[in-house]
């Protein structure tokens, strides 16, 4: 029932898992009357594991998300964190009356981090996402891509342990997906974040994770899991990643399938 | 994932910036301002020309005897001298200076109930049940229906002017916000929790900032409102004590049959309320949404 968040403790005790979802089942009122939308999910997330979560539409995989984040509450099963998640949407959702600086500058004011620190803080993230200069830079100025890099810049300036992805490069172009892709490989492997990344291209699941779960859709049920086990630097046009999102996609299409045979 | 390739990773990264670098490059639009010559042609003449326009046509209805009765219609030469006059008696500013400062002070006032009540409004059910409804039905209700009210209950004073201004001005200046915290994306309000403004660090973080478009627009609907209600006030409650504003002005020209005074009054109310407008409330719009890429430049 509770959303429990253990803090971590100070860096003496490293925390056993940074999310741990237990049996969890999460339905809303629909006209049918209670709609059941996750049923009994279990799923452990590992200090520094990339997980990415995969489904068919209606396999409430944002809803999942949503519950992990603290938005909202499940309706049975308890939900722990190692702290309170960042969270990076589909739309970048930077805030257009601030500047990109200022947007991260907020993340930091709310975390209670010292006025006097925070801007090169801000600019430090900012280098960190390759957007050195950008500072100033209004979010009307920023192309799709460099959006995206602000808001995961804001997102890092929680610094919580866990980066949870709600598709958050399905609005971009193929050749600035790929190019992210890259760059959140390279920033979780630089930072030993762990990471929850939601999604329903198979190619990017495998291209990204340690560990692929399916989700069986209305209700969402953990179909099957695949532990990704291709060398970092991957392509999207890697043999091994082709392969294992061949097997993955006809675990999907099986499962989306099920749902026509009424 | 045991299996890291780390002596590609540097090259690998070298690449990727220089990558990135041209991907932003060729997706950055670059915007530069309008060189004046071209803003003049195509914001400032068209206005400039269809003034002209009305000016050569009443001259002309004067001119030819289309209209040949003075007290009906003076010529734009007869209404310019009686500004003319007012200016060098040095009049002309005290008029102005007069309702200027009655509406803006009103205005002020107007701000400093509006902008709570409107906030109240958006954000607590129950006094939007209760009183929204109202607040938008008080904004079709012509403020100068409050004049005689105003009169019997206050008196012929200055109190009374700014209680209908206020009475004018305030549904606006509440409904533009409310209208703004409506128009909040529940994307931003979504994010602002997961950063951890909630509650009143919400509220002031993103909802109020998230608002500024709407409550500008109501801001200068409210002006326009004030002046409105304040001319309306000025008109049917002239009384000499008062001191004379630009709704007095008109009011002495009526009772004179003064045609040229009452053209002088009602176009130095116009001015007036137009610049204004022009001075505050256009450039804090454009500013507001300049800044959030809402203007589209044409």
């Amino acid at each position: 029932m509770a959303t429990t968040l253990a803090k971590a403790a100070d860096g003496t005790e490293a925390a056993t898992h940074a999310a741990r979802i237990e049996h969890v089942s999460k339905s809303f009122a629909g006209p049918a009357g209670q709609q059941l939308v996750l049923d009994d999910i279990t799923l452990d997330v590992a200090p520094g594991e990339f997980v990415t979560l995969l489904g068919a539409s209606g396999c409430g995989k944002s809803t999942l998300l949503n519950l992990v984040a603290g938005l909202d509450r499940p309706s049975a099963g308890t939900i722990t964190t190692d702290g309170r998640p960042a969270l990076m949407f589909q739309e970048h959702a930077l805030f257009p009356w601030l500047t990109a600086g200022k947007n991260i500058e907020l993340a930091l004011k709310l975390r209670g981090v010292a006025k006097s620190e925070r801007r090169d803080k801000a600019e430090e993230l900012l280098e960190l996402v390759r957007l050195k200069g950008a500072y100033g830079k209004r979010v009307h100025e920023l192309s799709g891509g460099m959006r995206q890099r602000v808001a995961m810049a804001r997102a890092l300036a929680q610094e919580s342990r866990l980066l949870l992805m709600d598709e958050p490069f399905a609005a971009l172009d193929a050749i600035t997906r790929d190019v992210l892709h890259d760059e959140l490989t390279r920033i979780w492997r630089e930072t030993k974040l762990s990471v929850l990344f939601v999604t329903h291209n198979v190619r990017e699941a495998v291209r990204l994770a340690q560990r692929v779960v399916l989700l069986s859709s209305r209700p969402g049920r953990v179909a099957r899991e695949w532990t990704v086990d291709i060398a970092h630097p991957r392509r999207i046009e890697d043999t091994a990643v082709a392969e294992l999102s061949v097997e993955i996609t006809e675990e999907l299409r099986g499962e989306i399938r099920r749902h026509g045979q009424h | 994932m045991a299996s890291t390739d780390t002596t590609t990773t540097a090259k690998d990264g070298g690449d990727l910036a220089g990558l990135e670098a041209g991907l932003d490059a060729l997706e950055t639009v670059q915007q530069g301002r309008k060189p004046f010559r071209q803003t003049f042609v195509e914001k400032i003449l068209p206005p400039v020309l269809a003034v002209l326009l009305v000016l050569v046509v009443w001259q002309g209805l004067v001119s030819f005897e289309i209209v040949d009765d003075p007290t009906k219609l003076p010529a734009p030469s007869d209404v310019w001298h009686v500004v003319q006059d007012a200016w060098l008696q040095g009049e002309l500013l005290g008029y102005i200076w007069t309702s200027v400062s009655r509406g803006l002070l009103g205005f002020c006032f107007a701000l400093v109930i509006g902008t709570p009540l409107g906030l109240l409004v958006a954000r607590v059910k129950f006094v939007r049940a209760a009183i929204g409804p109202i607040l938008s039905g008080l904004q079709s209700l012509p403020s100068v229906a409050w004049v005689p009210p105003a009169v019997i209950w206050l008196g012929l004073n200055n109190s009374m002017m700014y209680a209908v201004i206020l009475l004018g001005a305030v549904p606006s200046i509440a409904n533009g916000l409310v209208s703004g915290v409506d128009q909040v994306s529940p994307l931003f309000l979504r994010a602002g929790r997961t950063l951890g403004a909630t509650g009143l660090k919400g509220t002031w973080h993103i909802v109020l900032p998230a608002a500024l478009p709407g409550y500008v627009a109501g801001l200068k609907q409210g002006w326009a409102f004030s002046w409105r209600s304040l001319m309306a006030a000025e008109i049917i409650a002239s009384f000499p004590d008062l001191g004379v504003g630009l709704g007095q002005l008109l009011e002495n020209g009526r009772n004179a049959s003064d045609m040229a005074m009452v053209f002088e009054a009602i176009l130095l109310i116009l001015v007036v309320g137009i610049a204004i407008d022009l001075l505050i409330f256009s450039p804090l719009e454009r500013w507001v949404l300049r800044s959030r890429g809402l203007l589209v430049r044409s």
